[in-house]
């Protein structure tokens, strides 16, 4: 079929665009998605940093998987690294060193890579945290909440099997302590290290394997979840913070063409210009320092990458001698509690979206988010939960905090293992008064307006501070928020109560009710007619 | 004020832009006395809309940013060519890194802050407003993709046909099973686990060797409160990976002790060590590091990666941390020419506990 040619398909563009659209229909999706609006604020530049890392990490690692042999058969080191001239050490460590000392910007790639890394895993927890406090994972995105999750869990495994490849003295370590959780597992645990070391640890087959696992299997699986996600992003639009002119019927910000695509085009290439920067100024991983794998020495200060720290430290604070025989077989409870808590915990975070709507019952969309304050129950839980991650990862580094604070490494672990109790129901009470009190200020902002530090004498020689109430705008941020009420126990339709009421009833009390409700305008009305009085 | 919810009572008229669907508030409180939404603020103007010395500024900063990007990308380029790297100078590496990297830095971070400002200060400051829809299909696409479900099972009998069905599902469950009994190669066929696991390279008569350079100990050879590392003889002469295999179980410490600090629980036990000489698994009995600190005032062993701490004066006890169980001994004594041998294999798996380590 012959086009007859209008104006706009004229010149180099107009003629390139229409021989695409005749062949992909693409004006469809220019039209559809060209000048979709895009909310600004800058927590919303978390989850940007995420994929931007993982786009970084995988043009890196491409670069690294030409020089790099996943192989652990011995060879005698002969590199630049004269500390380790002769030393025998496997294919993975010696092909690490050439990289880092005899390939020109390999050690700049390398320490992209891990950096990128690192902030890959640093960047989804933050976004994750945004999402949870702003209350971001409520209906309709209980489901992206998921993938979220899967993708923050997927990011370990990289982070962890990357670790693990250049069979140095740390990442060796590691797997040891891999192969020494794994065996505790009851039942299955000594046939799983057995067919995932190919024998006994260490074996010889590790990090080829964890190198399949590292460049191909995972980052397929964390591919497909990032287009899941921002798929579900585009269908549910981005949320907005609330205010003047935001609804949940609109989404108020930039158009993608051209100004969301400069912001965020441009900001991939900060984030990646300070991994960059990072990587020219600051050591990551020195393996030449630590030694290729040998199962007998170890360096005291010993640590994981960050992001495995909270296991790390998990395994640290469990009391001594835990460990029962019961029908002949081991248990080691002194890994099975830590294993067992980690995994609650991360269930728990999985699971926080759907037991909220359930003790709410909510079942309209949010696409404004809550400002922190306005949800005390959830943000006091939030704060709760971080509280008990930074415990356990602080306890990953007790050694270096008592040598560091010269302090005994007793006492460091017993006060770790009393705050991870305490911390957490400690956090939640101060983090609950907090947003109340808060809550509280707004509203008496609401009513009575701000100070304006203009003191006025009356003719009667009262003084008074006169207040300046608030402009509409600035009065519709503190009043419009999401409000609920505690429910109250009533029989159903067949008059019984369930057990599954009472429990839902008990978790809406402790939720919501300590509230302080929105102000409203015949509120407001009656106190400006009694102040004038 | 509690809020009374009681199943389908609380379904409230549809009213907003959900109109499609009755809107379930759960404990949500919808107050009809509430503010309404003042709207979006006036737009305010950026001082590049009102000052065009200022635009015009941005508009050079946006440019002069994009060529400085260049010259960031061409300096990487020529540090590529003249940092190279020297085999006898370890600080070619960190210069050679430092300056392609900065290089690329100023290359990259041009690029975005040009494009971030660009975007900012030089393109129109216009805001949008997009309509949101329910995420919900509308009532007519629901109910059609409803029919074609049915329509679908009707025309292949899915639920009809019971038998058919039910043997699609029986052989789905059923097909993977090899792929589960290949994966089973993942490691040697003829090898049981749990025996690997509780043997050691240890049996009678081996020489005590010190690591890494294999060389026979004698009892002389240790002082009070001095410490070894200790492999069996002829590990060494092992292949690589077979000797790191063997290393990672027979792996031992070697502690001289004033005789007199050492407490035992028996006599049969105090006969495995030797002039106040005693062999303990390196192996910690929590995850496996090795329990590589050892405090010579205190006389206790510290594993480094989760500070368990195991006291030698009392056969290696737990006294703090993680780990279960105390760390194994090597029962020692010395052959005719005087140097420490094994008397016998350890008595117990060294190393962390596994499901069958009693069986």
């Amino acid at each position: 079929m012959s086009t007859v040619a209008t104006n706009q398909q004229t010149g180099f563009v107009g003629k390139a665009s229409n021989y695409l659209d005749e062949r992909t229909s693409i004006s469809g999706a220019v039209k559809e998605f060209g000048r979709k609006i895009f909310p600004d604020h800058w927590s919303f530049l978390l989850g940007e940093v995420a994929l931007y890392s993982f786009v970084i990490i995988l043009l890196s690692g491409s670069f690294l998987t030409f020089f790099f042999q996943a192989s652990m058969s011995p060879v005698e080191y002969a590199g630049s690294y004269v500390p380790l001239k002769g030393v025998e050490m496997s294919a993975a460590m010696s092909s690490t060193l050439d990289i880092s000392f005899d390939l020109r910007g390999g050690l700049l790639m390398r320490q992209i890579h891990h950096w990128a890394a690192l902030l890959f895993v640093a960047a989804i927890g933050l976004h994750m945290l945004r999402v949870f406090f702003t209350g971001a994972f409520r209906k309709p995105r209980e489901l992206n909440w998921s993938i979220g999750f899967v993708l923050f869990v997927l990011a370990m495994a990289e982070g962890f099997t990357g670790y693990s490849l250049p069979d140095d003295l740390l990442s060796g370590n590691g797997l040891r302590i891999i192969d020494g959780m794994v065996n505790a597992v009851p039942v299955v645990g000594t046939w799983i290290t057995f067919l995932l070391f190919g024998g006994e640890f260490p074996g010889s087959d590790i990090v080829g394997r964890l190198y399949t696992l590292h460049i191909l299997l995972l980052p397929a699986l964390v591919l497909i979840f990032i287009v899941l996600h921002l798929m579900f992003v585009i269908i549910h639009k981005h949320t907005q913070y609330p205010g003047p002119g935001k609804t949940e019927g609109n989404v108020v910000g930039f158009p993608i063409l051209p100004v969301y695509a400069a912001k965020a085009g441009g900001f991939f290439f900060i984030v990646f210009g300070i991994v960059a920067l990072m990587a020219s100024l600051v050591t990551i991983n020195p393996i030449w320092a630590y030694g290729p794998y040998d199962p007998s020495p170890v360096s005291a200060g010993t640590q994981p990458d960050w992001y495995i720290g909270f296991a790390d430290g998990a395994l640290r604070l469990i009391p001594p001698h835990l460990e029962t025989v019961w029908l002949g077989y081991v248990w080691s409870w002194n890994i099975l509690i830590p294993i067992l808590i980690l995994v609650v915990f991360l269930a728990a975070a999985f699971a926080y979206p759907f037991i909220e709507a359930w003790v709410t019952g909510d079942k309209r969309e949010h696409h404004l988010l809550d400002r922190p304050r306005n949800a005390p129950t959830r943000t006091a839980i939030g704060a709760a939960g971080v509280t008990f991650y930074a415990v356990l990862w602080a306890a990953a580094s007790s050694d270096i905090i008592a040598t560091h604070f010269k302090v005994t490494m007793e006492g460091v672990i017993n006060t770790l293992q009393i705050l991870l109790i305490l911390g957490p129901i400690i956090a939640f009470s101060v983090a609950k008064r907090v947003c109340l009190a808060l809550q509280k200020k707004d509203r008496t902002m609401a009513l009575h307006g701000f100070e304006t530090g203009r003191i006025v004498r009356l003719p009667g020689g009262e003084y008074i501070e006169v207040h300046q109430q608030l402009d509409v705008y600035d009065r519709w941020k503190l009043v419009s928020f999401n409000d609920n009420a505690p429910l109250m126990l009533r029989p159903n339709p067949k008059g019984k109560i369930t057990g599954g009421m009472r429990m839902r009833v008990r978790l809406s009390r402790w939720f919501f009710e300590e509230r302080i409700a929105p102000v409203t305008p015949t509120e407001h009305a009656l106190e400006l007619e009694s102040s004038h009085h | 004020m509690a809020k009374n919810e009681s199943g389908p009572a609380d379904i409230v008229p549809a009213s907003g832009h959900e109109s499609s669907s009755a809107i379930v508030l759960g404990t949500a409180v919808v107050s009809p006395d509430a503010y309404t939404d003042p709207g979006l603020p006036p737009h305010r103007l950026r001082v590049v809309d009102t000052d065009p010395k200022a635009a015009k500024k941005a508009e050079r900063v946006v440019y002069a940013l994009f060529y400085i990007s260049i010259i960031g990308s061409v300096f990487a380029v020529f540090a590529y060519m003249f940092f190279s790297l020297d085999s006898n100078d370890l600080n070619s590496v960190r210069l050679n890194n430092l300056y392609i990297g900065l290089g690329i830095t100023l290359s990259l971070m041009a690029i975005g802050i040009a494009a971030v400002h660009w975007g900012k200060a030089v393109m129109a400051d216009k805001e949008g407003v997009d309509e949101r829809h329910p995420t919900r299909g509308t009532e007519e696409t629901r109910a059609r993709a409803l029919e074609i479900f049915k329509e679908a099972d009707a025309e292949s009998g899915f639920s009809r046909r019971s038998l058919i069905r039910n043997g699609l599902i029986a052989s789905l469950i059923a097909f993977p099973l090899p792929a589960i009994a290949l994966f089973r190669g993942l490691a040697p066929m003829d090898v049981d686990p749990n025996n690997e696991l509780k043997h050691t390279m240890w049996e009678k008569g081996l020489r005590l060797t010190r690591d890494p350079s294999g060389l026979p100990i004698k009892a002389s050879d240790l002082t009070i409160g001095s410490a070894f590392q200790v492999i069996p003889e002829g590990l060494i002469d092992l292949p690589e990976h077979e000797k790191l295999d063997a290393k990672a179980k027979a792996a031992v410490i070697l502690v001289r002790m004033n005789p007199d600090d050492l407490n035992w629980s028996s006599a049969e036990r105090e006969s495995w060590s030797y002039q106040g000489i005693v062999a303990y698994s390196k192996i910690c009995t929590h995850v496996g590091c090795p329990v590589a600190l050892y405090e010579q005032q205190t006389h206790h062993l510290l594993c480094p990666c989760h500070q368990s701490q195991f006291d030698i004066e009392n056969e290696c006890k737990v006294i703090f941390g993680p780990a279960a169980r105390p760390l194994p001994q090597l029962p020692i004594t010395v052959d005719s020419e005087g140097y420490l041998v094994a008397a016998s294999g350890f008595n117990e798996p060294i190393g962390p506990s596994f499901w069958e380590r009693l069986n």
